[in-house]
């Protein structure tokens, strides 16, 4: 009983997995310290302290910027109506078929991931923004329906039965009692997924849906250092706002009044 | 800055030493001590008089507002940060809330008393297979708890989980212990014996103990010198055989006639456990 | 009297509201411009006749053996560079964390702040990992494929940067939040920052800190995938090649591997956080 055989066992277990993935890889790790990749990373830093700044690049950066905030904005914005949507039956609002049904369609919406939505976005709507946030929406739906669908199955059911007890009919006891109870998780899952979905927004130009995203892939294939660096700054800045602002609502809707 | 009286090689004490809390109250005001190396003293009084404040400053976990002090004969606060870590591996602190990891298994939970004198690889060889078990082993048999010794930690009820806090002190060797209430879950019996085995450990290695207690008749019963505080102030420092009942009825007012009974008003040390597994 | 009554009737959250309402009306408009929304587009006639072909050529999934070979070869090749690049997180957020966590600091002990240098070296450490996950890890693949070339070395950097900072951050918030008390005790009686995080801070931590990573693995996994649009190889790039031939079939037996993957993937998950628990 010296040794605590479990915790040794899981150990070894986990180290012999890891020695086997590294094995399966093509173990090209000297190239990441080579002579070439340290040059190459020496450009980027060198283009890094030197971001473009011209005004007119400028000013499609900061048309970019608006463009992928917008991408995230609408595209969270219908998720959200959209989940709320799909998490009624999903929550067994229903019956078991629906609820089995509609988790199977969240699950599959929530499972291709939103680069894949986006190819096939472009594919149907063409290059541009628009297919970004049809991207968006259709990823983010499957994540939030299946949280909400959480939330409402969580709810405590007697504001809801007790209203449905004098005779109240179903849609408005939803407005008066459950809607009420979940409304400040659902904002906060919602704020929470367009922090996500900002930077997932900036992704998806590399596909060629608009953004942030189609500059960095554009510049970065040509291998234009100083104005990709610009790109990355205006991600990170973009994103670090989000963030502020979202954690800011958060904050605001569930401080005590 | 005046010298503490009667300062020598080994002596713990403080003079004048004031400790506020943070939001700028006195937690001890004024408090004058001395301890000779290998003394033995009880400090009583009521529920937040300071008696863990006492301790922990005297560990120098906690830095006082004014004052000079002295630990096991040297200012703690005039050493730099180095030093200041390494004169606390020669004293050892006691809380009153045993501090074991609930998933830990008890022998490391008590080797982790030869923690200072371990390098970190030792520390690490332990955790791993703890060669050292036969000293967590003697430890825990002092208090009766050896068939334990692979059990983990939150398997425990409370007073075992307080005996295997002191068996951690039996493994240690440290010179200065300070113990905030380290019976307060044992029966009498068990509290009585738990502090027999701490005050003959204490003399074998001509360590200073200070120990602080509820049960006024434990004190009493074990100690040769108790010091009273309350609200801060040290009320009394007596021999045994000095302190009335007027001494303890002006220290405890009414609540005299609870602390010489059974339950503490505190309640029993707990295990805080993160979440249950 | 009279015109006070009225007031109060008038519902004191009407203004915020609307106030709320014409804020989300005014940013709604520019957000439908700059993202051209057009819904119309979708049953335009090229697009419907471009998207009718694509979904069309999903139909039948390509299943011959060596494409299956293929794919289920890249498909262990995303599994092997999620499991290094999360290894390689872990190399990065544990020392990070350790360094960086307050709970470890030895010159808090006494004063409850920080000494000056230590603080320092804490918030950079921070700031280094916040500025290691603000970048997303598909960047950072696109930068390693062009620096070293197309293949799984740049993805497995692009992931091990990436979530050792976001395993970084979550490591020392979960240290911060789990009980601190057995850490802080064996720092204040003299043992070392590593020992006090392996006999006290880790054993109270681990299952949460596993979990967590556990769950970053699996996160790892899909962007495995998704880095291999950009040539960081696996599943990803396989399906990227095969979408660009518009070879529908193809795609969609991935997708289909794709999904089952990331069942799998939360399945063994979900078993290991329950059975680490």
């Amino acid at each position: 009983m010296r040794l605590a055989w479990g915790a040794v066992a899981g150990a070894v277990t986990a180290l012999a997995f890891l020695v086997v993935c590294v094995a399966s890889l093509s173990g090209d790790w000297a190239s990441f310290f080579s002579r070439t990749a340290a040059e190459k990373m020496g450009e980027f830093v060198v283009g890094f302290v030197r971001p473009a700044a011209d005004a007119a690049f400028l000013r499609k950066l900061g048309y970019a910027t608006l463009e992928t905030l917008a991408i995230s904005w609408l595209g969270t914005l219908i998720a959200t109506v959209g989940g709320l949507l799909m998490a009624l039956p999903a929550a067994g609002r229903w019956g078991r078929v629906a609820r089995s049904l509609s988790r199977l369609v969240l699950n599959v919406l929530r499972a291709i991931p939103e680069l894949v939505w986006a190819v096939m976005a472009v594919i149907a709507a063409g290059l541009g923004p628009f297919a970004g946030t049809l991207a968006l929406a259709f990823h983010t739906t499957g994540v939030l329906g299946r949280l909400y669908a959480e939330s409402l199955e969580n709810v405590a059911p007697e504001p809801h039965a007790s209203l449905r007890n004098h005779g109240v009919g179903a849609v408005p006891a939803f407005w008066y009692a459950t809607f009420p109870q979940v409304l400040p998780q659902l904002m906060s899952y919602a704020l929470y997924r367009w922090e996500i979905n900002v930077r997932a927004a900036a992704i998806l130009g590399v596909v060629g849906a608009g953004g942030l995203g189609q500059m960095l892939h554009f510049h970065l294939s040509l291998f234009q250092t100083s104005e990709t660096a610009s790109v990355l700054i205006a991600m990170i800045v973009l994103v670090s706002l989000v963030d502020a602002l979202s954690n800011v609502l958060r904050a605001r809707m569930t401080a005590p009044r | 800055m005046h010298s503490t009286p009667g300062a020598g090689a080994g002596t713990t004490a403080c003079s004048g030493v004031r400790v506020t809390y943070a939001a700028g109250a006195d937690a001890l005001s004024d408090v004058t001590l001395t301890f000779a190396p290998g003394e033995q003293v009880a400090v009583i009084g009521p529920s937040g008089a300071g008696k863990t404040t006492l301790l922990a400053t005297l560990a120098c976990a906690m830095r006082p507002a004014a004052g000079s002090m002295q630990v096991l004969g040297i200012d703690p606060w005039t050493l730099p940060g180095a030093e200041l870590h390494a004169l606390r591996r020669r004293l050892f602190l006691a809380p009153q809330a045993p501090p074991l990891p609930p998933r830990q298994r008890v022998v490391h939970a008590v080797l982790a008393g030869c923690l200072p004198q371990w390098t970190i690889w030792r520390a690490l060889r332990s955790l791993i297979y703890p060669r050292d078990a036969e000293i967590a082993r003697e430890a825990l048999a002092r208090f009766h708890l050896e068939d334990k010794l692979f059990l983990r930690c939150d398997r425990l009820s409370g007073g075992e989980r307080q005996r295997v806090a002191l068996a951690r002190l039996i493994a240690s060797n440290a010179d200065l212990l300070l113990l905030d209430e380290p019976v307060s879950s044992l029966d009498p019996a068990l509290a009585l014996n738990a502090l027999e085995v701490l005050q003959d450990e204490a003399s074998t290695r001509g360590a200073t103990l200070v120990v602080s207690l509820h049960a006024v008749d434990l004190a009493l019963a074990r100690f040769s010198r108790l010091v009273g505080v309350k609200a801060g102030r040290v009320m009394f420092d007596l021999p045994r055989a000095e302190v009335t009942d007027q001494c303890l009825t002006e220290l405890y007012g009414t609540e005299l006639g609870a602390s010489m009974q059974a339950p503490p008003d505190e309640p029993a040390a707990v295990l805080k456990l993160n979440r249950c597994t | 009297m009279h015109l006070a009554v009225v007031h109060d009737l008038r519902d004191p959250a009407w203004h915020g509201r609307v106030t709320a309402a014409v804020v989300f009306i005014v940013l709604l408009a520019p957000a439908f411009y700059l993202t051209e929304f057009n819904p119309a587009i979708l049953w335009g006639d090229t697009s419907l006749r471009a998207l009718r072909q694509f979904l069309g050529s999903f139909f039948p999934p390509a299943a011959s053996p060596e494409f299956l070979q293929l794919v289920l070869a890249a498909t262990w090749k995303t599994v092997a560079i999620a499991t290094v690049g999360t290894a390689v997180a872990i190399a990065i957020a544990l020392p990070a964390a350790l360094m960086a966590t307050r709970i470890l600091s030895i010159s808090r002990i006494a004063t409850g702040r920080m000494a000056l240098l230590p603080a320092i070296v804490r918030t950079g450490i921070r700031w280094l990992l916040i500025f290691l996950r603000s970048i997303p890890e598909i960047v950072w693949a696109m930068i390693f494929v062009r620096a070293v070339g197309l293949g799984d070395t740049a993805g497995v950097m692009a992931i091990g940067i990436t979530y050792g900072g976001m395993l970084g951050k979550v490591y020392i918030e979960i240290l911060e939040s789990a009980e601190q008390q057995s850490a802080t005790v064996l720092l204040q009686n003299g043992a070392g920052r590593l020992q006090a995080f392996w006999y006290a801070a880790l054993p109270v931590s681990l299952p949460e800190l596993t979990s967590y990573t556990i769950y970053r693995w699996e996160c790892a996994i899909r962007a495995s995938v998704v880095m291999g649009f950009v040539g960081a190889g696996g599943l990803g790039q396989q399906m990227e090649l095969s979408m660009k031939m518009l070879a529908g079939g193809e795609v969609l037996t991935m997708l289909l591997v794709f999904v089952a993957l990331v069942w799998a993937a939360d399945l063994v998950s979900a078993f290991l956080r329950r059975v680490l628990a």
